[in-house]
């Protein structure tokens, strides 16, 4: 217990003296996996649609495969993403590997098949009348598919947050493509390991209550906006 | 001679093995309200979305304003010339306005122009009150208005109904079919009613097609065909009723005086003197007797003199269809029927209660009458 209390007054502690390695901390983590989301949502929300609305070959297949990304651990993807970027791989001519960039893409493919997997199910819960209607409207293609996204919204907003949530949370991933340096790639989750290993409880603790609180504030935002919508 | 708004020719829609619509030809004129019948699964909205271009048949031919309906048409802009109106309201995300707007936006109409029209067609359907309102805070009864608003206020060239008071509780269904009415006649757009009630299809309807298994089984004047069905389908689900125009002779205490036919009857309820109406009448309603039998006669029956023209036996009664100047079906018990020793060609009198007669406001085509 007293543990945990050392733990939460280091964290404030830590917060208010603005510590530079801290503060560098938080910011490369929003930074990195808000990056990851919303690149997430702009190439998820899309597919999402495409496989809701669409027929073809192979379009079940395509769907289990989403279905089965939405679960993969994060270490998968890191040791995928790892193998492609490694200096030796077929990316590694790119020099990413040990980069923001490399966590952002790593976190990417994490956040992806969440957000697909849930446009999808959301469009495909809208009644089917609804794209006939919206047709006989006099939609064009693009209209329709603009209409489907603003019908789907609260759904789509909760494919945001799981998606944060996923990526910020993940740690496995930003170690193995991001290697944890300081200053460059370390982000919450991995400082956090770091710390717990050499045994710095207080100062772990007052890591992983930053990652809460943020991880909190930011689903908080988009919960509330989710709400008002959906009372409007 | 008035113009062919959409035709369509040997038109089929197959879902794998099996057929569901199958229709020869069927052409809607400018103008013409034409009503649709059937029962559930017989291919109504089926045969709806064909005309309004949203679903491709499997074989056949559609015309729209004297085009045909191809690969390479252009569907978008074809398809914002007619409207559709679905049973449930389907509103979408944002006020009744929004709503009514949307298809003006998606056709890039000027704001101020949107303004006026989704203005006008909320005070035409009455709800000017609720421009403002976000739709989860609608009845259904509203929400259905306002799908008919965001429909009309495109002034489409065919407007296509799939059964739009079907949800609605009786009162409102009918206060709601008057106002379309109402409406129709005011902007003369050429519609197509899917509904399955019987009043609807008679009220609206410049002609009625029966739809039974994916065919027209009949089609024509409501009157004709809910007094003359083609076969027993279409007289198994319609039922037989008799329908004749008539005239209000006069009005007062609760009752009427009609013309119908040669005929002077009463009928409950108070309407317009010298207003045209239909007036309906169910078999089951009519009794049959000897003309001598007056002296059994409640005093405010009404009876009108006819003969036998043909019996039909059913299951356990008889179908008799007497003609009264104009054809009256009833039917009688066999053995009322061996009682009164009737058979063809034997003089009778039909007689109803005020009550038993249906009053249907109907306004009469506009178009050219046969």
């Amino acid at each position: 217990m007293d543990l945990l209390w050392q733990g939460i007054t280091e964290a404030i502690r830590l917060l208010l003296s603005g510590d530079p390695e801290i503060f560098s901390i938080v910011l490369l983590s929003l930074r990195v996996s808000l990056t990851a989301t919303v690149t997430s949502l702009i190439l998820g929300v899309p597919a999402g649609m495409a496989l809701a609305l669409s027929q073809f070959r192979g379009r079940r297949f395509l769907i289990s495969l989403v279905n089965v990304g939405m679960g993969i651990p994060p270490v998968v993807v890191g040791l995928m993403v790892a193998i492609l970027l490694w200096r030796s791989g077929p990316l590694g001519f790119l020099g990413i590997m040990y980069t923001p960039l490399a966590i952002i893409i790593a976190q990417t493919l994490i956040a992806f098949p969440i957000v697909t997997g849930l446009t999808l199910a959301a469009v495909q819960q809208l009644n089917p009348k609804v794209r006939l209607q919206i047709m006989a409207l006099g939609a064009s293609r693009w209209q329709m598919l603009w209409i489907l996204v603003r019908e789907a919204r609260l759904s789509i907003l909760a494919a945001a947050m799981a998606g944060f949530g996923g990526v910020i949370s993940e740690v496995g991933a930003s170690m193995m493509v991001g290697g944890n340096l300081l200053g460059q790639t370390r982000v919450l989750t991995t400082a956090t390991v770091l710390e717990t290993s050499k045994g710095n409880f207080d100062v772990a603790l007052a890591l992983s209550t930053i990652l809460f609180a943020l991880a909190y504030m930011i689903t908080l935002a988009l919960t509330v906006v989710q709400q008002r919508e959906k009372t409007l | 001679m008035s113009l062919t708004a959409i035709r369509i020719e040997s038109v089929e829609v197959r879902y794998g093995p099996k057929t569901i619509l199958r229709i020869p030809r069927l052409s809607i004129a400018e103008g013409e309200i034409l009503a649709v019948i059937g029962p559930n699964g017989a291919g109504k909205s089926t045969l709806l979305q064909i005309l309004g271009l949203l679903q491709r048949p499997s074989k056949g031919r559609v015309f729209f304003d004297g085009q045909e309906i191809t690969g390479s048409s252009d569907l978008v802009a074809l398809r914002r010339r007619l409207a559709l109106v679905f049973q449930e309201p389907l509103l979408f995300h944002g006020t009744v306005f929004d709503n009514v707007a949307l298809g003006l936006r998606l056709r890039g109409t000027r704001r101020n122009e949107i303004k006026q029209r989704v203005e006008l067609w909320l005070a035409k359907l009455n709800i000017s009150h609720l421009e403002g309102r976000s739709i989860a805070k609608l009845s259904f009864g509203e929400a259905q208005r306002v799908n008919l608003a965001r429909s009309l206020v495109l002034n489409p060239e065919v407007l296509l109904l799939d059964e739009p008071f079907a949800s609605l509780d009786p009162p409102t269904q009918a206060s709601m079919v008057e106002e379309l009415q109402n409406l129709l006649a005011e902007t003369k757009t050429t519609s197509v009613f899917v509904t399955q009630n019987r009043a609807e299809a008679l009220m609206l309807g410049h002609r009625l097609a029966v739809i039974i298994d994916g065919q027209i089984a009949q089609l024509d004047t409501p009157q004709n065909v809910f007094s003359h069905p083609a076969n027993e389908d279409v007289a198994g689900f319609l039922g037989v009723e008799t329908i004749v125009e008539g005239r209000v002779l006069s009005s007062g205490d609760g009752l009427s005086r009609v013309a119908m036919g040669q005929h002077e009857i009463l009928l409950t309820g108070t309407y317009p003197p010298e207003q045209e109406m239909l007036f309906c009448l169910r078999p089951e309603d009519i009794t049959l007797l000897l003309p001598d039998s007056r002296a059994d006669l409640r005093l405010d029956a009404n009876v009108i003199p006819g003969t036998i023209k043909k019996v039909t036996p059913l299951e356990t009664q008889l179908k008799v269809v007497a003609d009264c100047s104009f054809p009256v079906t009833v039917l009688a018990s066999k053995q009322a029927f061996i009682d009164l020793s009737l058979a063809k060609g034997k003089h009778v009198l039909l007689t109803f209660k005020p009550s038993a007669v249906h009053v249907i406001p109907k306004r009469l085509p506009v178009t050219e009458k046969p």
